[in-house]
């Protein structure tokens, strides 16, 4: 029976269908890589950026996540808290200081320090303890920060949020390239302006911040968080200070968590409670963690790309459902399209119970940690 | 010097006397007794109903170290049960007869009680016990549930906000001298009380009580005994997920317009509570819960901008002076 595996060239079966997922996966990614560089001139219309600008911004909100409870097995509640601190922080900025680089640079700055102090502040106090506790108090600090949000309404514009131009080169108007008629030069019949400008200053530097990532998962730092994440006292006997290392990791997820924030506010050119803070954002990036798999960065990308198709596209399938059931007592009801969470719950709890890893980690043959 | 400080503070009644300490710095400020004593026992009755909510979460975690976020699923499916079973009852809420009056609300809290109960042992069943001892899928699958009962509420009740009409009998206030009590915070006050006592008497006077301390103390000792814990785990499921609904059946009549935003708002409070109190015991659970109650109300009149992030304050306090809260059962 061994002899299968030690004979050269003989590969298991079970490794074999390893391999075909794993690159499975990396060519999802690359698709979902390749379609979000070229995006302004694959999906031109207006609808379909706004898709994929959230897709990048929440890749790396998701993988910064992931850092935390697929990497680490921390649960946090409090991930929003940073991602709306960055976007606040560039918000307050931008309308303050007037549409500017230098806006978006203080603000953002701010913005990252607050989330670092806080993020240190939570991870002494209340990383020590046990993981529910931890759990709960971010829980309850996320809340409080909500509350901020929407009470402090002179400096934050409270419930409403708050719009505000962004730099100049980023506006429509704005020609990138110049043509020789004066106007933007146009390629393969997209106008070259500041539209587009605007959606590759979001996506490069979430390229980037998903590279860094990459790199610090692959780096001594990211060995030691696994190994936190498989034996705790194991680890500690060792010798690594585990809170300590949870505390940084918490913090640089943290930072790039509110990195993400400045995107989505410049993206958006509108913050408010609803589309950084709200409690409903946290629950996209723990269903998109989960979804994707956690404990691995492409996990990320591919729950993020399948979560947000989906809130796109199961809305018109849940309408047409609701329309074709209109007689029958409550299944109209919750085949309406506001009640897609409801589908998207129960999918989730059922891949919790049987695909623990994720449909990356699945396809990638990671077994669920415990 | 500091040992024999703290000596002293354990005989006079050690962390018990926080809420009172509270109270005593809350007059100071208040400066006016008769308003101090309005939002005092705003505070207690508002205390007694998050202890309700509370005193489960806590017990079920101690005994199984299980943590459930969909806990204030309970509370809210609790409150919206009473308001559908009072509005059902209209004619005997509003009735001038006492009697009618009691047995509406009590209708009420009893089909909200049974409901929770039901539901516990349901969910125990289906969502919790394939994930025992794995926290991290626990604390997700939970989460996934409470949005699934969520969304329910919602196709059920619909979004808009519900009004709960409250009995004649428990409507307006004793008025004692320049100081007016709303009846109903004094019923609530009294039914947690109840419930507190009897919970007491269950955990320290019966065999089946012993059994549950032993085993939020120890549960392999108590199960190399001989006794199936996981048995008992689901009776203290079914009654931790019933004293929750009833919270919220006593919160709904108490804010008398609930919106599906209700478990949400309470699930922050509960949590701050247990945390406060300690995991696994309910003398924890009331004492955590007379404190935010207390601190809510006495800071909404005071600093009204800071009422929630005043109980924030709070836990951090209490977590850096006590890591495992006040009164915890089960340390580590």
């Amino acid at each position: 029976m061994a002899n299968a595996a030690i004979l050269p060239g003989a590969v298991p079966a079970v490794s074999r269908r390893r391999q075909a997922g794993r690159f499975l996966v990396y060519a999802v990614v690359l698709a979902i890589g390749l379609a979000l560089a070229f995006a302004p001139f694959l999906f031109p219309d207006v609808r379909a950026q706004e898709v994929a600008a959230r897709i990048c911004v929440f890749v790396v909100l998701v993988a910064s996540y992931d850092l935390l409870i697929g990497y680490t097995g921390i649960v946090s509640f409090a991930h929003t808290m940073f991602f709306g601190l960055g976007a606040y922080g560039a918000a307050i900025a931008l309308k303050a200081m007037g549409p500017g680089f230098d806006a978006i640079f203080f603000g953002g700055a701010l913005g990252v320090l607050a989330a670092i102090v806080l993020a240190v502040l939570i991870g002494l106090l209340s990383l020590r303890v046990k993981a529910i506790f931890f759990a709960m108090v971010t829980l309850a600090a996320a809340s409080v920060m909500m509350v901020l949000a929407s009470q402090l309404s002179a400096i934050t514009g409270g419930e409403d949020g708050m719009t505000f131009s962004v730099p100049r080169p980023f506006s429509p108007a704005q020609p990138l390239v110049t043509g020789e008629d004066g106007k933007a030069l146009r390629l393969f019949g997209v106008a070259l302006n500041g539209r587009v400008a605007h959606y590759y200053f979001v996506f490069v530097s979430s390229f980037l911040l998903f590279l860094v990532m990459m790199r610090i998962v692959a780096s001594p730092l990211g060995t030691v968080l696994q190994a936190i994440r498989e034996n705790e006292m194991r680890a500690e006997a060792i010798g690594y200070r585990v809170v300590a290392y949870r505390t940084a990791i918490f913090c640089i997820a943290a930072v790039i968590a509110a990195l993400a924030g400045i995107l989505r506010a410049v993206w958006l050119k509108y913050t408010g409670p609803d589309v950084v803070l709200s409690f409903d954002i946290m629950l996209d990036i723990l269903l998109m963690v989960v979804i994707g798999g956690m404990g691995t960065l492409y996990g990320a990308v591919i729950g993020v790309a399948v979560m947000t198709l989906a809130q796109y596209y199961l809305k018109d399938v849940m309408a047409a459902g609701a329309a074709a059931t209109a007689d029958l007592p409550l299944l109209p009801d919750l085949l309406n399209p506001d009640r897609w969470l409801f589908w998207l719950g129960l999918v989730f709890i059922l891949l919790v119970y049987f695909f623990p890893a994720g449909i990356a980690g699945t396809l990638m043959g990671k077994g669920g940690h415990k | 010097m500091m040992k024999t400080l703290s000596a002293t503070f354990e005989r006079f009644g050690g962390v018990m006397l926080l809420p009172v300490a509270l109270a005593l710095i809350a007059f100071l400020l208040i400066g006016r007794p008769s308003t101090w004593v309005t939002l005092t026992v705003a505070g207690l009755a508002m205390g007694m109903m998050i202890f309700l909510m509370a005193s489960g979460l806590s017990l079920i975690f101690g005994l199984m170290d299980v943590l459930n976020f969909g806990h204030s699923a309970f509370v809210s499916f609790g409150a919206f049960i009473a308001a559908s079973v009072l509005a059902f009852l209209g004619a005997w809420v509003s009735g001038g007869s006492a009697v009618l009056n009691i047995a509406a609300l009590m209708a009420a809290i009893a089909a909200a009680t049974a409901f929770g109960a039901l539901a516990g042992w349901a969910f125990e069943r289906v969502i919790v016990k394939p994930v025992y001892k794995d926290h991290l899928r626990q604390i997700l699958i939970t989460m996934g549930a409470l949005i699934v009962a969520d969304e329910i509420i919602l196709t059920l009740w619909g979004g808009a906000p519900i009004p709960v009409p409250r009995p004649a009998v428990l409507t307006g206030s004793i008025v004692v001298g320049d100081v007016s009590i709303e009846i109903y915070r004094i019923f609530a006050f009294l039914l947690g009380l109840c419930v507190y006592v009897a919970m007491h008497f269950a955990l320290n006077r019966t065999r089946i009580g012993l059994l549950v301390r032993a085993g939020v103390e120890n549960r392999e000792m108590v199960e190399a005994l001989g006794f199936r814990i996981d048995r008992l785990f689901i009776a203290v499921f079914m009654a931790g997920s019933a004293l929750a609904a009833m919270g919220g059946a006593m919160w709904a009549g108490y804010q008398s317009l609930i919106t599906t935003a209700i478990g949400a708002e309470m699930m922050i409070l509960v949590f701050i509570v247990v945390i406060i109190g300690g995991l696994g015991s309910i003398e924890g659970s009331l004492l955590g819960a007379i404190l935010v109650g207390l601190m809510a109300n006495y800071v909404a009149f005071l600093f009204p901008k800071m009422s929630l992030a005043s109980n924030m304050i709070l836990m951090m306090a209490i977590l850096l002076w006590r890591p495992f809260g006040l009164k915890p059962a089960v340390k580590g």
